[in-house]
């Protein structure tokens, strides 16, 4: 299996600020990389450089071997790109919407059509085919832009953000059109704030932060990079974490992290342990909501790689 | 215009096709917000019974009525002022992302504003032919109905080079308000401190000096001219055409380079 998609030590700075230090990642034809990363962590700038809307300031990037800066004709022939925000013509039907994208790909009349029908169907947009984008919500400009992104079945695929603002079936309902994606060969780079998005779609997820990519793999590795299975407490009561947090050093298995979520965390050795916590809490008169074994999750692992909880990109603010 | 980029294995043919598409976007566009097509009469209309009913019996026009004097700065007030929809526009593509969608397909970097304004220049056309209506209907008799014609495309020519200036200003300031505001704010004084209204031999001679040297006075009298048999055509029409050329040399050129810029 070649390489699909290769960046190499990408770089680019807007003004003071240096959006890409150095990203590298690559990417086998068929597969689907997650990038992964907090506000502000270069995800959308290594999208844009890779969909040949942005030069690199030093670094390569290419598509199927073609360099995104030199042949940037070539690539825009073979990639589709949904940006993170839906770039639709509110003035425009739907239809007309991806009619207008499949003649400036000079696609054949008929085709231009077939195509169209065919996205809107996909897409669950049959109905509203004939209204203007402006009337759409917005998860249905979403739909839009990702069939837009379609309509010259592109062999590489740049999807930032997808489901961003989706209620929970119309994600799940675009999860189901990407994977049918993947399972035709297409190649997909996905950028994403929701773990568990990352989890279902990617084969190997890239965590990006600060410019850099800071760790790679797939799920599992990136969890065990983390540590084995752990134990965990919520106190009832927040005021209860330090004598909780004492209660579960004298255990002994290792040391206590405190969570962001507010629970505390310490390694397991095994199921016997749950009991032989939950006796020693009991004795102490001590309360807690939840005690259990957890595999760490991507959360954990995002937690303790990047220092800090995944965000939503709905709230803009900055990276701490 | 510039040089058109050519599109590997496509050439020459692609990207007149791209601008064809995409000035039929314009132009539908144009379709979907009638209110835009009415604003850019309703307000020359206006002007027209102002100047017509009120100015106009003060004002000395020589051998020809006022009203045939007047039409002349109308259309090419008019075209102007419809220009600035250019900029807006392409501010609009800039900030919903639309740009970076043209922009991610294998099409003429030089289409998307090719295409633009190329479905401004018919939009311009539909209304200065409305004006000319209007103008008919207040009292205007051209001379000949060629002369009307010339003159209609004359005023379409210039509103096509001021959209490359609009573009320009809407590639510049990336924002809908501020590319209304700026498109609109010097078109005032420009249109107004030349021979479009009034004959410039009623205002100071600073005022004159400064109206003479814009691209408006001439193009006013080389319209005006077309219009009424009998006036001087000839040399305001090379100067009007000299201007329209540099205009859209120069400003095809730096809005193609700050559309390259945008990214
Ligand atoms: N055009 C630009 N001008 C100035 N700064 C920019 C520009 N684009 C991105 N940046 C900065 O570069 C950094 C990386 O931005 P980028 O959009 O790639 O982040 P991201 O990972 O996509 O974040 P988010 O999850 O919020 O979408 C940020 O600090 C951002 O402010
Ligand atoms: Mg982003």
């Amino acid at each position: 299996m070649s390489d699909a998609v290769v960046v190499e030590e990408l770089v680019k700075t807007f003004g003071k600020t240096k959006a890409l230090d150095g990203v590298s990642f690559s990417l086998p034809e068929g597969t689907v990389l997650g990038l992964l990363g907090p506000n502000g962590a270069g995800k959308t700038t290594t999208v844009r450089v890779l969909a040949t809307l942005l030069a690199p300031d030093s670094g390569r990037a290419s598509v199927l071997g073609l360099d995104a800066v030199k042949q940037a004709e070539q690539v825009r022939r073979v990639i589709g790109l949904a940006g993170q925000y839906a770039a639709v013509d509110e003035k425009l039907t739907g239809m007309e919407n991806l009619r207008l994208v499949g003649r400036l790909y000079h696609l054949p009349k008929a085709e231009v059509l077939s195509r169209a029908d065919a996205l809107l169907e996909r897409f669950e947009l049959t109905q509203a085919a004939n209204r203007v984008v402006k009337t759409y919500s917005g998860g249905m400009r979403r739909r839009l832009d990702l069939a837009a992104s379609l309509v010259n079945r592109p062999k590489v695929l740049f999807l930032d953000e997808p489901t961003t603002g989706l209620d929970p079936r119309s994600r799940l309902a675009l999860w189901e059109v990407i994977e049918d994606l993947v399972r035709d060969g297409t190649t997909l780079l996905l950028t994403t704030q929701y773990l568990e998005e990352a989890d279902r779609l990617a084969d190997r997820i890239a965590v990006v932060d600060g410019g850099r990519v800071i760790a790679e793999g797939t799920s599992d590795e990136l969890k065990d990079k983390v540590g084995g299975s752990v134990l965990v407490a919520r106190p009832s009561s927040p005021d209860d974490a330090d004598t909780v947090a004492s209660v579960l050093a004298a255990l002994k298995t290792g040391e206590v992290k405190r969570l962001a979520t507010g629970e505390l965390a310490v390694p397991a050795t095994g199921i016997a342990l749950v009991a032989k916590a939950a006796r020693a809490l009991t004795t102490a008169g001590l309360e807690v909501s939840e005690l259990g074994l957890r595999r760490p999750t991507l959360d954990d692992v995002f937690l303790t790689l990047t220092g800090h909880l995944a965000e939503s990109s709905d709230v803009e603010d900055e990276t701490p | 215009m510039t040089a058109l980029d050519t599109v590997p294995g496509g050439g020459l043919r692609y990207a007149v096709q791209d601008t064809l598409v995409l000035a039929g976007r314009a132009l539908r566009h144009t379709t979907r917000q009638p209110e835009l097509l009415v604003f850019s009469t309703v307000q020359p209309v206006l002007f027209v019974l102002l100047f017509r009913y009120v100015f106009g019996g003060a004002i000395n026009t020589g051998p020809i009525s006022y009203v045939n004097y007047l039409m002349a700065g109308i259309f090419v007030q008019t075209t102007a002022f419809a220009s600035t929809s250019t900029g807006v526009g392409l501010a609009e593509d800039l900030s919903k992302g639309i740009v970076d969608r043209l922009r991610s397909l294998p099409i003429s970097r030089s289409a998307v504003l090719a295409g633009r304004t190329l479905g401004d220049l018919v939009r311009m056309v539909g209304v200065v032919l409305i004006m000319a209506v209007v103008g008919v209907a207040v009292g205007l008799r051209p001379s000949s109905t060629l002369g009307l014609l010339g003159a209609i495309a004359l005023t379409a020519l210039f509103g096509f080079a001021f959209s490359w200036i609009s573009a320009w200003i809407g590639l510049m300031v990336k924002d809908v308000e501020t590319a209304n505001v700026a498109g609109f704010v010097w078109l005032f004084p420009l249109t107004f401190a030349s021979s479009a209204f009034v004959p410039l031999q009623s205002m100071p001679g600073w005022l004159q000096a400064f109206a003479k040297a814009t691209p408006v006075t001439p193009t006013c009298d080389a319209v005006r001219a077309m219009l009424n048999d009998g006036l001087p055509l000839q040399r305001p029409l090379l100067i009007s055409l000299s201007w329209i050329l540099g205009v859209l040399v120069v400003f095809s050129y730096l809005s193609v380079r700050s559309y390259r810029k945008v990214a």
